[in-house]
């Protein structure tokens, strides 16, 4: 044990003086920060562009419903005909014609309407122009019907149907996909440190190899010592290093919102869909009271539980790729050799994200969720992404959580000593690109 | 005498190449042992499984008497032939790593690596940075390493590849005085003149296997034939040569010096040389007269021929 931690901590050292990995520690969280500010920026500079539409109404309606918003400004036209205001709104440099024709009633008048602009126009502008047909539409029906705008409030129409799982307990729609999202992120951060770390530990074992240094090293220790310990000071680096760029991300959110005035709900627009004029209220009030029940529901996620499970998936799966990652490095001689072999590791890795992303967040529980949260490459993502939801009743089912460690652990043995084999036979071959053939040949060795 | 390692019958096989076929060694406590041959005869392989770096497929190493275990690796120090260090990592702070890695504590790392580098005059080193130093420097740190835990076997695989000829005189009086304090020296090599000189016992490996072994004087006796060259001063060119091919069997001859010297090599029917330089006396001047001792390339050379 002694040669271990030896081993562990030069790895560890060796990792942490690098200069290129200091650099990288201290630069990555400002170019992170720099990049939201930078997004957050253009987007503010994208909003505060005013399109100018001009609109020439020929009809009876509309004539003052079309106000000036932040993002576009409304010039009325008249006395003039279609193709003389086409001319002359290009030559004015406005960003569209809005027109709407004379015809005797309002639905006839709404369906013969034009907006023309010289590229297709954005979505937000359409949105902004349907919403005033739409509104004056409705109203109008509503008239017909004899129907007050108030009674048609307090009928309410936005209707959401009450989910609860058997045990009564009430449950919140979308909660579902957050709770993945949270999954997710665990899932994600595996994803991408055994990229990033597993690659260093390739390098290291490169770095050994090329420098000849290798079999002084192997006739002290055991080749599955030097690995091992390879692995571990790497991986502690790399927890080092996030837990630097976490808190430094952390620290500079914080004096960024403090002093650039940054409304942190900004970032994430366009998610909620502005509602109609009508019944938006409604919906305002029943998202006040939804908030404090999402709330709820966030701290009634089983934090402890989840970060165990994500310890537990973290260290299996990572143990499983980097040692992959060792055995790659010790049988090549140079990094541009290792293309071939590496495909293969990110494979189920993006499937595990992909899957996760698209089959976890819609049925959390059903058999593709499984399958993968089952299958040992894929499971310490997708099975984060599940776990959220709890275990048990309402949950993941106990005997998936135990079958998919079980099979973690089995698979994490097996290619453990596979990759030892594999390390062993390589970091004494010189001067050979192997093939996938050659490796297994090496097993037998 | 005892022997500090014994080989019996090792063998190794990579997928269908046999490296090591049935080989037996027994090299003595205390003496300079020779692994002679040339490259890819398997001298590597059998150092690393006396390393156990790798394993054997069959027979039995013995270490001191007992069979080879993971503990007797702290006595053993080996300078592999692809040798080299940490090119970003200091040369102290990798010197205390390898050394503690052998099983020295970090104080008495420190002490002996100070002990050495003041020897070999590289004090100055410590906190270099190996990328810093040529290669002939970095050789000496590597030599330093390997025998810095004092074990009691030491092997080298190619010593003296990449060292200017001062520090290979240097490294090759190391050598000797850690022969003189008791220690037991493996060279393996396929330059065979350049170690023949320093070893006691040499063996020979030829593909795979191990064509003979033993002390290099028993072997040499064994192979030399009775051949001597001899240098005659004589008065001109008259009838001692016939003479001498009639009576003896002559491999080559030749007059020098304008016919007042002949040179001859013969084989004698024994390594009893009187009756032939008794044959000589009165007839001429013996200005020289050498055994033919053949070199360990000569012994090997004939070895292989005649399997």
């Amino acid at each position: 044990m002694g040669k271990l931690s030896l081993i562990i901590k030069r790895e560890y050292l060796a990792k942490v003086r690098n200069k290129s990995f200091v650099v990288m520690t201290f630069l990555s969280p400002i170019l992170m920060v720099g990049m939201v500010v930078l997004i957050v920026y253009l987007t503010k500079i994208n909003d505060n562009e005013i399109r100018t539409i001009a609109v020439l109404n020929e009809s009876n309606y509309f004539s003052t419903d079309f106000q000036g918003t932040e993002s576009a400004s409304f010039v009325r036209m008249r006395d003039i005909d279609l193709e003389a205001a086409k001319d002359s709104i290009q030559k004015m440099g406005f960003y569209g014609l809005l027109y709407i024709p004379d015809e005797p009633d309002l639905e006839k008048v709404a369906s013969r309407s034009i907006f023309y602009t010289k590229d297709s126009p954005g979505s937000s502008i359409l949105d902004n122009l349907e919403n005033v047909f739409e509104d004056r539409l409705r109203l109008r029906r509503l008239q017909e019907l004899g129907v007050s705008v108030s009674d048609f409030e307090s009928v309410g129409n936005n209707f959401e149907i009450n989910t609860a799982n058997f045990s009564g307990e009430q449950n919140l729609k979308g909660i579902t996909e957050i709770k993945a999202f949270i999954g997710g992120a665990f899932g994600y951060l595996i994803m991408m440190f055994i990229i990033i770390y597993g690659g260093f530990v390739m390098r290291s074992v490169i770095e050994e190899k090329t420098t000849r240094i290798i079999e002084v090293i192997i006739s002290s220790v055991k080749p599955f010592q030097l690995m091992l310990g390879k692995i571990i000071g790497t991986s502690l680096a790399g927890v080092t290093q996030f837990a630097i760029w976490i808190i430094s991300a952390i620290l500079m959110f914080g004096v960024l919102i403090l002093v650039f005035d940054i409304d942190p709900s900004g970032l994430n627009s366009g998610a909620s869909n502005a509602p109609g004029l009508v019944g938006g209220a409604a919906y305002m009030a029943a998202s006040d009271s939804a908030i404090q029940l999402y709330a709820n529901e966030l701290f009634r996620i089983p934090w402890v539980m989840l970060i165990s499970f994500f310890l537990i998936y973290f260290i299996l799966g990572y143990l499983i790729y980097s040692s992959i990652y060792a055995a790659i490095g010790a049988a090549v001689d140079n990094e541009t050799d290792t293309q071939q072999f590496i495909f293969p590791i990110i494979l189920p890795l993006m499937l595990a994200i992909y899957v996760g992303f698209f089959s976890v967040f819609n049925n959390p529980h059903g058999p593709i969720a499984v399958a993968f949260s089952l299958f040992p490459l894929t499971s310490p993502i997708v099975m984060l992404m599940r776990l959220p939801g709890g275990i048990g009743e309402g949950g993941v089912p106990i005997w998936e959580v135990a079958v998919s460690i079980l099979l973690l652990i089995v698979t994490f043995i097996g290619i453990v000593w596979l990759a030892a084999k594999i390390y062993r036979v390589g970091i004494l071959m010189y001067g050979k690109k192997p093939s996938y053939r050659d490796l297994f040949k090496w097993l037998k060795y | 005498m005892s022997n500090i390692l014994v080989a019996k019958e090792v063998s190794k096989q990579f997928g269908n190449h046999i490296a090591l076929n049935k080989v037996s060694l027994e090299i003595p406590k205390n003496s300079i042992y020779g692994l002679l041959g040339p490259n890819g005869a398997g001298k590597t392989t059998l150092i690393r499984i006396i390393n156990q770096i790798i394993y054997p497929d069959q027979g039995e190493i013995y270490f001191d008497g007992k069979p080879l275990q993971p503990h007797h690796i702290s006595m053993i120090g080996y300078l592999p032939e692809e040798r080299g260090l940490y090119k970003s990592m200091k040369v102290g702070e990798q010197a205390l790593y390898l050394a503690q890695l052998k099983g020295l504590s970090k104080a008495d790392a420190k002490s002996r690596l100070k002990y050495w580098f003041d020897r070999l005059e590289i004090g100055d080193w410590w906190n270099k940075k190996i990328q810093e130093l040529s290669k002939g420097m970095a050789q000496k740190i590597q030599f330093i390493v390997t025998v810095l835990h004092e074990p009691k076997l030491l092997i080298f695989d190619e010593p003296f590849s990449g060292f200017d000829p001062i520090n290979a005189n240097l490294i090759k009086d190391e050598i000797l005085e850690l022969r003189d304090k008791g220690t037991t020296i493996i060279f393996s090599t396929h330059r065979m003149e350049s170690v023949e000189e320093l070893c006691e016992y040499i063996a020979l490996i030829h593909k795979s296997e191990k064509l003979l072994d033993g002390k290099l004087s028993d072997i040499k006796k064994a192979y030399k034939n009775n051949i001597y060259k001899v240098g005659l001063g004589v008065q001109s060119a008259n009838g001692l040569l016939a003479d001498l091919k009639d009576k003896f069997n002559i491999l080559s001859s030749e007059y020098v010096d304008g016919g007042i010297q002949l040179n001859f090599t013969v084989q004698l029917p024994s390594d009893d040389t009187g009756p032939f330089l008794s044959h000589l006396s009165g007839k001429a001047n013996v200005n020289n007269f050498t055994e033919t001792i053949p070199s360990a390339n000569d012994i090997f050379i004939r070895t292989v021929q005649t399997k």
